[in-house]
């Protein structure tokens, strides 16, 4: 029982960093209708220029408030000059750039930062504290979670209080109506990339510590992991998202600990995502899936 | 006077098939004009030809005298220019209130456009009972009432709309054009009005002009097609009307 409340509660702060994640993924998703895959390795950027500062001055605190700046900038640049240039229909070939926009920024990471793992160490103890005598949470990972709420409670907010929140989900629901309303759509799209590109960016700072550090390919396995919550959600619901990253990462935790046989994990995640979708083919908070102008 | 809109020669269409041939007419400011026509007359593609989604093939657009050539879609309707598209065009997932926000985010006059979205809830007063309420749920006349004041709260000198009876009650389309013409004599909106339902849409119009396969048929004053049943018959057939 104490090991289930561990493996719980630990997953629930894993799992928070993916429905971080997958929340960006979902962005994009819902303002493009693409999957930017070049999501893992932009924020490894961000997180990469956030650190040179913060290991410098500020720490990791600074770092933390520069990395979804620095991924918010990159994300728009990417989408102002190479999706953009493709106009709205090219959903596929959006993706194939995505992906060579992947390799040119690992293959620039790798040569300004070199290919060796550099640590990317957290603000405060890994150390998982005891209630009681059961494990519970390391002070990182309460970090963790309590980052994630604020970010989410900021987007919330965005999205349904302020006026750019309107033209962003206007823009992304009706994008010729919201034109012939006075909504600079391409703008609107570039500013929700560049939103989902710095909230990717938040994520990898919060999930870097917590692993062997930075690398150009530092984030693919959570970009896979991220993607799989997110389809899991139907990749069109912020909510979606966020039920699907929590899953995912109390799955991960269940098995690994479980079996203790980490090689299971991704089996049981491609399992996880076969049930969903064989019985909710569109994920599980999918909205209409008819679009209109 | 001089035209508020202008429309000479022009051509359009999709993808390189032409569907607009030559059309030229004028909008007086104030004035109620109605493009008729039967379905694949190049209504709707008109409208969104004037509104800037289709780009022109040749021709121009002029409005109170600028060429909007280059003017992009989102500028226009800066300029005076609102377009209420066919299928009424609100935005679903979004509530009535949000749906009016809209309308008028791009004006710096905040307490206008305050005061502009009171004004549309005095006039569709069934709109201020459900303004918390998702655009989806409201019925056809209802929607066609939020597309309308939600374009008015941009406080546009004209104002195009697309077919609005389009699946309405007639006593719905009756209200809807009564509307249109207090509007228009309150504010001195001139209304380009598409219609296929050319007994209502004749009902306020000063002037029609009359389309078939693209092309302008004739402009004709609103009375004297209304009065002459000959010439009604010629353009739509008996059936309609």
């Amino acid at each position: 029982m104490t090991r289930f409340i561990f493996l719980t509660i630990d997953g629930m702060a894993t799992g928070a960093v993916y429905a971080t994640f997958a929340l960006s993924l979902v962005l994009i998703w819902r303002a493009a209708r693409i999957v930017n895959f070049a999501q893992g390795a932009i924020s490894v950027a961000a997180a990469d220029v956030a650190w040179s500062v913060g290991s410098r001055v500020g720490g990791w605190w600074l770092g933390l408030l520069l990395a979804p700046l620095v991924g918010a900038l990159l994300g728009a640049l990417m989408q102002r000059f190479t999706v953009r240039r493709l106009g709205p229909e090219r959903h596929l070939d959006a993706i194939i750039v995505a992906i060579g926009v992947a390799m040119v920024v690992q293959a620039v990471l790798g040569m300004v930062f070199g290919l060796q793992h550099r640590p990317l160490p957290a603000p405060v103890s890994q150390t998982v504290l005891m209630v009681g005598g059961v494990p519970t949470l390391s002070p990182y990972k309460l970090l963790v979670l309590g980052a994630v709420a604020l970010l989410v409670l900021g987007l919330a907010l965005l999205f349904s209080r302020t006026a750019v929140g309107l033209r962003l989900r206007a823009s992304a629901l009706a994008p010729e109506v919201s034109r012939l309303l006075g909504v600079e759509v391409e703008r609107m799209t570039t500013l929700a990339w560049g939103l989902a590109t710095g909230v990717a960016a938040f994520a990898a700072m919060l999930v870097l510590p917590t692993g062997p550090g930075l690398h150009p390919t530092a984030m693919d396995g959570v970009f896979i992991t991220a993607f799989t919550a997110a389809v899991l959600g139907g990749l069109d619901s912020p909510v979606g998202a966020a039920v699907g990253g929590f899953a995912v990462g109390l799955v991960l935790n269940y098995v690994t600990g479980y079996t203790d046989e980490p090689n299971l994990a991704p089996v049981a995640l491609l399992g996880l995502l076969l049930a969903v979708l064989l019985v909710r083919p569109n994920g599980l908070f999918a909205g209409p899936t008819i679009r209109r102008a | 006077m001089a035209a508020l809109l202008s429309v000479r020669g022009v051509c359009a269409g999709y993808r390189g098939v032409p569907v607009l041939r030559d059309v030229s007419f004028d909008v007086a400011p104030g004035s109620v004009v109605a493009v008729l026509g039967p379905n694949g007359a190049g209504k709707t593609t008109l409208l969104r030809t004037l509104s800037g989604l289709l780009p022109l093939t040749a021709g121009t657009v002029r409005f109170d005298g600028q060429d909007l050539a280059a003017v992009p879609v989102a500028r226009r309707v800066r300029l005076g220019l609102a377009h209420v598209p066919e299928g009424r065009g609100v935005v679903e997932e979004l509530t009535v209130a949000e749906n009016l926000r809209l309308g008028g985010l791009w004006r710096r006059d905040r307490a206008d456009v305050a005061r502009a979205i009171a004004q549309v809830y005095e006039l569709f007063e069934p709109l201020a009972r459900r303004r918390g309420q998702p655009a989806h749920q409201l019925s056809g006349g209802e929607r066609q009432m939020l597309a309308l004041g939600r374009a008015l709260v941009a406080r546009p000198r004209l104002l195009m709309l697309d077919e609005p009876s389009l699946g309405l009650a007639p006593k719905v389309v009756a209200q809807l054009m009564a509307v249109l013409a207090a509007l228009r004599s309150s504010t001195g909106l001139a209304i380009l009005l598409v219609e296929q339902n050319v007994r209502s849409a004749l009902s306020i119009a000063d002037t029609a002009v009359v389309m078939a396969l693209g092309e302008v048929m004739a402009v004709r004053p609103a009375d004297q097609v209304r009065a002459d049943d000959t010439l009604r018959r010629a353009w739509w057939g008996s059936g309609q009307a």
